[in-house]
């Protein structure tokens, strides 16, 4: 196979800015008056560097996977990718028509029937009408709509209205294809159904590169992986290789001195009770206290907790952010505590409970504990498995009047 | 700008079904549907007829229809300007979620404002032409400077919503001044009365480079005159440079537009 590259990042790095920017004239016009009369305060020039010196390249037909914590900068990576942002420094390039699956559905009209908006995704896609119209049937015998067709997509639900989505993005047939967690739409025929057409769009000979929390599914798709962290690569290679060094890093945590302004002060696994614990019963609820303290101000913040398995798969991980809760600042004056309720509907076995402290809208990540508790589930059945459904036997016994 | 050209070319259909999309959601979402593309030109119309009756009735002259036939004519290419100007200046907030997620030549958000805004233009240029038969005006010549007229006020909507859709991304108040300015800017310009009223002080109003392209059009469809040649050559000219730097405005814009939303 010549290996012919279609995909090369050189020396990426990305820089934002940290200070809050004039949004409006109204901010902006007094601001210019005072720095020319060299009054007020000085802008904010401090800057973050999301991506420093990123650089690899993909062949054509590859599938490469993303990994990383959060704030490592795979959003930023992903945007970069899609052509949404520039780099600061350095380049990419691209050969053949691109394609990223980066929100499905996202510009769909609610207003309009699911026809015209597979049209009008289409489009936006890059696709021309001519190409949509061929391809219209199998789109919409893809996403399993074709009832609903002719029917405002205000009145869908959200797993159908990303099932469509999906279905107008997976026939596109771009020659790069950008992939972030998209596959955990709609129901588990369709995932299966995603994941199937994601592999024949690499058999077919597209590059994809794919943007996951989820190390399985990396690991079902991808032949090579690269390891962001803090924004630089920090390994690349055949997938299986990358993961398990990334693991290995996850699972030593993060017990030093904290080194940012910011920083998790304690975690508490605490029962009903409020009792400290290390083993629950499966089903129990338990609430995981958060505190956080800081040595300068630092704003935005949000708190995000993780639950993993033995086996290091992520079972389970939401954030205050995630949750809808608005953003949050602390000062070394004023600490502040949140705690998330959980109900461990769990199999049982050994759990790992991560915490992390992150700034969204810069990818920064302050602090990350991990393992900041370990606990183990219990169960009275004999159930495996990663969640527990509660079974119960409901018949058994011969079929009566069966046979001749 | 050849470059540029090529990648809206590339594009078209995206621009084609953006543009389909915002005057089918228009017509949609109101039950007057096609209707709409009418009222807002009459509206204007009709407030246009009552000062010009106020104006005739001072003056103590009588209401001619030529007048209906001048008044008309300004005021619906006069809606087109605003209501095009208003939606292109939205058009890329409006569209957060695209500008965020894929990528696509953002150019497209304001084209596409400006393009469903000039189907309503044309709609009522229908019922604008119906009318003016109505009322028997002439017909001459002239007339072959119509669109030559509406396309200078085409590259001038282009170019000025191209700039503001990207200013207001960065400046969330840039909307509400131009608000501001689209309802003040009737009074710079000569949709209700003739530049000419103002005598001496005519040159000022025509800096406007609306003006220059409803008075020729009010000159020759309603009077059988030529344009004000001039005035029309200082408006094509600045139509094409607010364009040109709108579009350069826009591409050096453009890298940013995701970060500062």
């Amino acid at each position: 196979m010549a290996a012919e590259i279609t995909l090369a990042m050189r020396g990426v790095s990305k820089r934002f800015k940290k200070g809050e920017m004039y949004d409006s004239l109204r901010d902006l016009v007094p601001g210019m008056v005072r720095r020319l009369l060299g009054r007020g305060p000085a802008v904010d020039t401090r800057d973050f560097w999301a991506l420093r010196d990123v650089s690899f390249e993909i062949p054509r037909g590859e599938a490469v996977g993303i990994v990383g914590n959060n704030g490592a900068g795979k959003s930023t990576i992903l945007k970069i990718l899609s052509g949404i942002m520039k780099p600061t420094l350095g380049e990419m390039t691209v050969r053949g028509r691109l394609s990223a699956l980066i929100e499905v559905g996202a510009g769909f009209h609610p207003d309009l029937t699911g026809r015209e908006n597979v049209y009008l995704n289409g489009a936006i896609l890059g696709m021309t009408r001519a190409e949509v119209r061929r391809k219209f049937d199998e789109i919409v015998e893809f996403s399993g709509l074709s009832d609903f067709i002719d029917t405002p997509v205000k009145r869908y639900s959200s797993g159908m209205f990303a099932r469509l989505g999906f279905s107008v993005a997976a026939h596109v047939d771009p020659d790069v294809l950008i992939v972030d967690e998209v596959l955990s739409v709609g129901d588990y025929v369709f995932q299966q159904k995603c994941a199937e057409r994601m592999t024949q769009v690499v058999t077919a000979g597209a590059t994809v590169v794919f943007v996951s929390h989820n190390l399985h599914a990396v690991s079902d798709l991808c032949t090579r992986t690269v390891w962001l962290h803090q924004g630089q690569v920090a390994k690349i290679g055949p997938t299986a290789d990358v993961i398990r060094a990334y693991l290995d890093r996850a699972r030593q945590g993060n017990k030093d001195a904290p080194t940012e302004d910011a920083f998790i002060a304690e975690v508490r696994l605490k029962q009903q009770d409020g009792k400290e614990t290390v083993a629950v019963q499966a089903g129990d609820t338990v609430t995981v206290e958060v505190e956080i303290r800081a040595r300068a101000r630092c704003e935005r913040l949000s708190v995000g907790v993780q639950v993993y398995d033995d086996a290091s798969y992520d079972v389970f991980n939401t954030s205050t952010e995630r949750l809808g809760c608005p953003s949050f600042v602390v000062t070394p004056e004023q600490p502040f505590r949140t705690t998330f309720e959980l109900h461990l509907h769990l199999g049982a076995g050994t759990y790992l409970l991560g915490v992390n402290l992150h700034r969204y809208d810069v990818q920064k990540q302050y602090d990350h504990h991990f393992p900041a508790a370990t606990f183990f589930v219990r169960n009275n059945q004999d159930v495996r498995g990663a969640a527990n459904l509660y079974p119960r036997v409901a018949a058994f016994g011969p079929v009566l009047g069966a046979g001749t | 700008m050849i470059a540029w050209l090529q990648e809206v070319y590339r594009r078209r259909d995206l621009l084609y079904m953006i543009t389909w999309r915002d005057v089918v959601i228009r017509y949609k979402q109101s039950v007057m549907g096609f209707l709409w593309a009418i009222l807002m030109p009459l509206l204007i119309v009709g407030a246009g007829i009552v000062v010009r009756a106020a104006f005739a009735y001072v003056a103590g002259t009588k209401l001619v229809t030529s007048d209906l036939a001048d008044v008309s004519v300004r005021a619906v290419p006069w809606a087109f300007f605003v209501a095009a100007t208003r939606f292109a200046t939205n058009s890329l907030i409006g569209n957060v979620n695209l500008v965020q997620k894929i990528y696509m030549p953002r150019e497209i958000f304001p084209l596409a404002a400006v393009a469903a805004n000039f189907v309503d233009f044309a709609v009522a240029s229908v019922a604008l032409t119906i009318f003016l038969v109505i009322v028997g005006t002439g017909v001459s010549v002239q007339l072959l400077w119509v669109p030559v007229l509406v396309l200078i006020l085409l590259v001038f909507t282009v170019g000025l919503g191209t700039l503001l859709s990207a200013a207001s991304l960065f400046f969330r108040d840039v909307k509400y001044l131009v608000e501001v300015f689209l309802t003040f800017a009737i009074f710079i310009t000569p949709v209700f009365f003739s530049a000419d009223i103002f005598a001496r002080f005519r040159t000022i109003l025509l800096i406007n480079p609306v003006s220059p392209v409803l008075e020729g059009l009010a000159q020759t469809i309603a009077h059988q005159q030529p344009p004000p040649l001039y005035w029309v050559a200082y408006s094509a000219a600045v139509s094409v440079a607010v364009l040109v730097i709108g579009l350069v405005t826009f591409k050096r814009l453009e890298p940013y537009f995701a970060e500062s939303i």
